[in-house]
């Protein structure tokens, strides 16, 4: 399986990463050289495997639904590229 | 005061001899000389480490000649551990701290400074340990070399013509060339024990669960784990006292009983059974590493321990199924990189899609930027099952040949690298040449293990790390296997040559 340039441009949207056309070749084949060695992968017989998403077993712990934090909207604003009342700027969405 | 242990230093200010603020300003003199070389540190301040020696000074004021420190720090750290208030300690720039500047080695966190400190931090800091300085790393803590920071790469102390290994490079650098009696790690697939070899150095990754992730920016959530990086398997142990332990900030946290992991570090070894993995001891490793580490070997055999060939048959498949879950948890925990809330913005764009992609298109480096799109790319619908879950059942039997292993041995012995440190750019053209740096090290982390790599002797002139891997919560027995070697041998106190002693 691999990767064609048109595939690298869909890949870069779903991951809203800019490349420019210049780039888009060199990042396609370096794509592919990874995807060719993970390719091992498929050789392997896993019928019946149990997929392990975390090797050690864990479960969600619960807690009481109580407010714990504690409102820190300032310092998390200071930090912020754009903010203006309270609120982060982005670019307008509806018009 | 360089080549001193963490309980030496600790007797030291407690009798003393000498004042944290003295020890602290040994350092930082040393940072000054020897930075501009090494480029170990990307965040330093004077002021802000000195206040904190002042304060450890009157924290050990209060104690006295020879007693502890303050009941905090010992609640804090175990009973039996030896207090670490007033030693100095650097930090892995992944980790946040309030009011430093926290990069993780990115454009996109040049100026990034943290609302709050991480675990780990908050724990050295209740310690009474005085940071030092924030240590420069691969971007986001993708890389084996240092290659990969926006800060520049960092220079390996025995030969500054060769990469120090990552992701952790600037702690490793910086622990070997004396810059710092210690340091913070964090390893996904290798981060903290490839360094350490390649520098020289002791360096543990714990237990997946064992320390708290709150506040480590996330790279592979399933396989990031932060650990200590010093001189010695002794020092590793009170660091560690220190850095586990519960957290309800982080949801893979372990509520497990306090252990005090120097317990057994003074236990015999006769008796003791070594796993040598054959797979761990094929082709592809040097000659030079495999002499080390069968020296190593035999020095174990002489403390009375027996070896035994165990086999880890899916371990040939642990680094590809990594390079498809690691990608694939870094695409969607680097998501939170938009532009919006904290991090680079660019300054221009038409919309707020071409705001995100321009954002991280700017903010990202290269290798970042290919394991994002890899990872979106296996989530992606109609190649989740193909990759992401095909992997995710690869991770269960490299697990299960750990599990069958322990069964044989008490640890696992074998190299920590295929080769010593490697000169700049030899492996940067292809991604993959430089993810084979870490053949011997993910799988640990794909099970879940601790590890750990000690120096175990020389390849023309540079490091070779010796891996011990312990079973689940074998924190204590590794410490103890890799402290017994470290009496007998003195590859862990050589230093690098041309950097003056103090």
């Amino acid at each position: 399986m691999s990767l064609s340039l048109d595939d690298v441009s869909r890949i870069a949207r779903l991951a809203r990463i800019e490349i420019s056309p210049a780039e888009a070749t060199h990042t396609r084949d370096q794509l592919n050289g990874i995807l060719a060695f993970v390719e091992q992968l498929q050789a392997v017989d896993t019928t019946g495997i149990e997929p392990l998403a975390h090797a050690v077993d864990v479960v969600q712990r619960l807690r009481p639904d109580t407010v714990t934090e504690t409102d820190r909207r300032d310092d998390f604003q200071a930090i912020a590229p754009e903010t203006e009342a309270g609120l982060y700027l982005v670019p307008r969405v509806i018009e | 005061m360089l080549e001193a242990s963490l309980k030496q230093l600790s007797a030291a200010l407690a009798q003393k001899k000498i004042s944290s603020v003295e020890l602290t300003t040994l350092f930082l003199e040393r940072i000054e000389q020897y930075n501009p070389t090494l480029n170990a540190f990307v965040t330093l301040d004077h002021e802000r480490t000195l206040a904190a020696a002042r304060a450890a000074d009157v924290q050990l004021a209060k104690v006295g000649a020879g007693g502890t420190a303050s009941s905090r720090t010992v609640a804090n750290m175990g009973a039996a551990a030896a207090p670490l208030t007033g030693i100095p300690l650097a930090h892995k720039d992944i980790f946040c701290t309030a009011g430093w500047r926290t990069t993780c080695g990115s454009k996109m966190l040049a100026n990034f400074v943290s609302p709050y400190d991480a675990h780990v931090v908050e724990r050295f800091s209740n310690a009474g340990m005085v940071m030092l300085g924030k240590c420069n790393m691969d971007e986001f803590a993708m890389g084996s070399s240092n290659e990969t920071s926006h800060f520049g790469p960092v220079k390996n102390p025995w030969d500054t013509t060769r990469v120090p290994g990552g992701s952790s490079g600037g702690s490793a650098a910086a622990v070997a060339a004396r810059l710092t009696p210690a340091a913070t790690g964090t390893d996904t697939g290798g981060s903290i024990r490839q360094p350490a070899a390649l520098c020289g150095l002791t360096g543990l990754k714990p237990t997946y669960g064992v320390v708290s992730r709150y506040g480590m920016i996330a790279f592979a959530s399933s396989l990031d784990q932060g650990g200590p990086m010093a001189k010695s398997a002794e020092d590793c142990a009170l660091l560690l006292n220190a850095m586990a332990g519960f957290d309800p900030r982080d949801s893979t946290s372990l509520e497990r009983p306090a252990e005090d992991y120097s317990r057994d570090l003074e236990k015999p070894l006769a008796g003791l059974k070594i796993g040598l993995p054959r797979e761990f001891f094929g082709a592809g490793m040097d000659a030079g590493v495999r002499a080390a580490v069968e020296a190593a070997l035999a020095e174990y055999r002489k403390l009375g321990a027996t070896t035994v060939e165990v086999g880890l048959p899916n371990s040939n498949l642990s680094v590809p199924a990594y390079y498809v879950i690691a990608p694939a948890e870094a695409s969607s925990n680097l998501s939170r990189f938009d532009g919006v809330r904290y991090g680079h913005r660019a300054p221009d764009y038409a919309d707020l899609n071409d705001m995100y992609a321009k954002s991280r298109a700017q903010g990202f480096g290269a290798e970042v930027k290919r394991r994002i799109l890899i990872g979106t790319y296996v989530l992606s619908h109609g190649y989740y099952d193909a990759y992401y879950l095909k992997a995710q059942k690869i991770r269960r039997l490299i697990a299960a040949d750990f599990a069958a292993a322990f069964k044989e041995c008490d640890v696992i012995l074998g190299p920590t690298t295929p080769s010593p440190a490697f000169k700049f750019g030899a492996k940067a053209a292809d991604p993959v040449q430089m993810y084979l740096s870490d053949i011997y090290t993910i799988a640990v982390n794909l099970a879940g293990l601790p590890g750990m790599s000690i120096p175990c002797g020389f390849d023309n002139a540079l490091p070779v790390g010796l891996q011990i891997v312990g079973p689940w919560f074998g924190e204590a027995k590794m410490l103890n296997v890799a402290h017994q070697y470290q009496l007998l041998t003195d590859w862990h106190h050589r230093m690098p040559s041309g950097l003056g002693k103090s």
